[in-house]
């Protein structure tokens, strides 16, 4: 298990070198150069000089890209140009913030969305299972950015349930040691601001949850099918293997293999989600930071958050594949 | 060869044959797309999905016809208070929206527009893929190596966030939104077509056509590729439906230009984000809109998939 981790671990390097060289291109084939993306369209040639000498663009191409690489290695992803604060500081005080929103989106795709999967399979071709199919197909095809619009008009406007904005009440006054709203409130007992900070996270999770959960369903339903239907869970019932013992040890494991590895693929729906749903909500998390990033054109936060994504997914990524160990003992054999 | 059709008498002779009801046509022989029309014509999804999908195109085409105002046009706008949108009247049939323009129109013109863009960039994804997945496919060795790397790379961040920096760079106009959804799906589709490639070549009539004596590229050209089309069809179908939702994404964030009283659906939601308390309907109305155009694409692809799909015929 330990060499997989390290062997994927290792496969990261060449990917992560390659989108550091796309990016790195990439900002150099902007119009005007980045000075001029820097400073804007109007700049002067003398401040466009400047930048350039200040930034070294006028440096060979080769000698600019390992003088980017080494500042990257050591964390520095420069410095945001709409806000003035390096750019690494900036992610790591709002990432706790969607950390928090899509580990609990997840927990609730992952927490409905099987059970719903698994019960429609068990009563194939009822009611119950006709509701999921298309349950399942509006949850792919509704914008998450719209159904977060129906949550919060529905719930916050209209029936004042949730609060429609934010991740705290304003007036809350709360210390904050790890940036996880819900977790600070448990840790420092401020019950009422973990409360507040979890009534604050419903809304934007569960819209952020929808397409997951569309997704987690529909593949829990089919695989329990397919194995429901396998020799192996005949050849098992017909050994004498009791019904309950049958769903959890033969029908369950079995039938959660694919659905372990689509979880895993729903780390970048959700790593895109939270651009939009925290919008929405004003939620603010490194989504919301880039969505207002788009809007200056500040290509510092751009470059990084593609790097810095690419790495969590990444990672995401590995952890599925570690759990499918976990799952299946044939994966620990290789 | 010689040996096949006596091998398919055997099969015949010693497989009985379940009890036919008289509505089945027999598949064997008839071509892969015409069995699968035939399949189409009979699953409902299909239907409804292909009834949607037309109308909305219908909708788009027509657009000049049936919308009561032009595009942009702000026909109420003496009717705006900054406390008062006014909604459904004989005049405005879905009502005003901030800005004063019709909101029936904005949507019939809005169709047009993210159509537009979501069929503009899938066939962009497309042609892009299908020529990345066919060099690959058809090459093998290091084309097939760099290729498949740069696919890799470009799979390693999220698709609409990979379409948000592209679409960033290009700038602030709407075709920067059909090239940055375009560019995302482009390593779905060389990844589908190169696969779907390597599974053919192995088969039989591949061996047969190179025996023959056909040159590389006939082979490849018009045995391999044809018969390596239809996952990559149905994706594209499929897809259709994404580049919309995306392309409304792109556009809710604020990118591709345009002014917020552009009749795009995705640009009207960003407009609506701040009348959401006064006036509802202008986030429902685009957002149903979306939703229901992806259904469409959505119930057709899937229909399609399983039509084409030799697991579940015969069924």
């Amino acid at each position: 298990m330990a060499r997989l981790v390290l062997r994927r671990l290792a496969l990261l390097i060449p990917t992560l070198l390659g989108l550091s060289i796309l990016l790195f291109l990439w900002v150099r084939a902007l119009p005007g150069g980045p000075a001029t993306a820097l400073l804007g369209e109007r700049a002067t040639p003398e401040a466009v000089a400047r930048i350039n000498e200040l930034y070294g663009f006028d440096r060979p191409i080769l000698e600019q890209y390992v003088t980017w690489i080494g500042e990257l290695v050591r964390g520095n992803f420069g410095v945001s140009t709409r806000t003035g604060v390096p750019v690494m500081e900036e992610f790591l005080a709002r990432f706790p913030a969607t950390i928090e929103l899509t580990v609990v989106a997840l927990l609730i795709a992952i927490g409905v969305g099987i059970p719903l999967g698994y019960v429609a399979a068990r009563h194939q071709g009822r009611a119950l299972d006709h509701g999921t199919v298309v349950l399942s197909l509006l949850g792919v095809t509704i914008p998450v950015f719209f159904l977060a619009f129906l949550l919060k008009y529905l719930f916050a406007v209209q029936l004042g349930w949730f609060p429609s904005a934010g991740r705290i009440d304003p007036s809350m006054i709360a210390t904050h040691p790890t940036g996880f709203y819900v977790l600070d409130g448990l840790l420092t007992r401020e019950w009422d601001a973990s409360w507040d900070a979890l009534l604050h996270l419903v809304l934007p999770a569960v819209a952020l949850g929808s397409i997951p959960l569309a997704i987690i369903a529909r593949i829990t339903r089919a695989s329990v099918i397919e194995v429901q239907g396998a020799d192996y869970v005949r050849t098992a019932r017909a050994k004498g293997l009791r019904p309950p013992r049958l769903r959890r040890r033969v029908v369950i494991r079995n039938a959660m293999l694919p659905v372990a590895t689509t979880i895993g693929l729903q780390v970048g729906l959700l790593l895109s989600g939270a651009v939009l749903t925290e919008t929405v909500f004003a939620f603010n998390g490194i989504g919301s930071f880039l969505a207002e990033a788009i809007f200056a054109l500040d290509y510092a936060v751009l470059q990084g958050f593609i790097l810095f994504v690419a790495v969590v997914y990444a990672l995401a990524n590995l952890a599925v594949d570690v759990s499918y160990g976990l799952i299946d003992p044939r994966m620990r054999a290789r | 060869m010689t040996t096949e059709p006596a091998a398919q008498d055997v099969v015949r002779q010693t497989v009985p044959r379940g009890p036919r009801t008289p509505r089945e046509p027999d598949d064997a022989g008839a071509s892969l797309w015409r069995v699968a029309a035939r399949r189409l014509r009979r699953n409902p999804g299909a239907i409804v999905g292909a009834v949607i999908v037309l109308l909305f195109v219908l909708v788009a085409l027509l657009a000049p016809v049936l919308a009561p105002y032009g595009a942009g046009a702000l026909p109420g706008r003496a009717e705006i208070r900054p406390t008062v949108i006014p909604g459904p009247s004989d005049a405005f049939p879905l009502g005003l929206d901030r800005y004063g323009a019709d909101l029936l129109s904005q949507l019939i013109w809005g169709a047009r527009a993210s159509l537009l863009i979501g069929i503009l960039s899938t066939v962009l994804g497309l042609l892009g893929g299908a020529l990345l997945g066919l060099l690959a496919g058809a090459f093998g060795g290091w084309v097939d190596t760099v290729t498949m790397r740069l696919v890799d790379l470009m799979l390693s961040v999220p698709s609409l966030l990979l379409a948000v920096s592209v679409a960033a760079v290009i700038g602030q106009t709407p075709s920067a939104i059909i090239i940055a959804i375009g560019v995302v799906q482009v390593p779905i589709f060389a990844r589908l077509l190169r696969g779907s490639m390597l599974a053919q070549r192995d088969q039989d009539y591949v061996l047969a056509a190179s025996s023959l004596g056909l040159g590389r590229r006939t082979v490849v050209m018009s045995h391999i590729l044809p018969n390596s089309l239809s996952p990559v069809i149905v994706q594209a179908t499929l897809m259709l439906a994404t580049a919309v939702i995306e392309a409304a994404a792109l556009s809710f964030l604020g990118l591709g230009g345009g002014s917020p009283t552009s009749a795009e659906w995705g640009r009207m939601l960003t407009a609506a984000q701040n009348e959401l308390e006064v006036a509802p309907r202008l986030a429902m109305w685009p957002g149903v809109c979306i939703a229901v155009t992806a259904l469409g694409f959505t119930l057709f692809g899937e229909a399609l998939r399983e039509a084409l799909d030799p697991k579940t015929r015969k069924r």
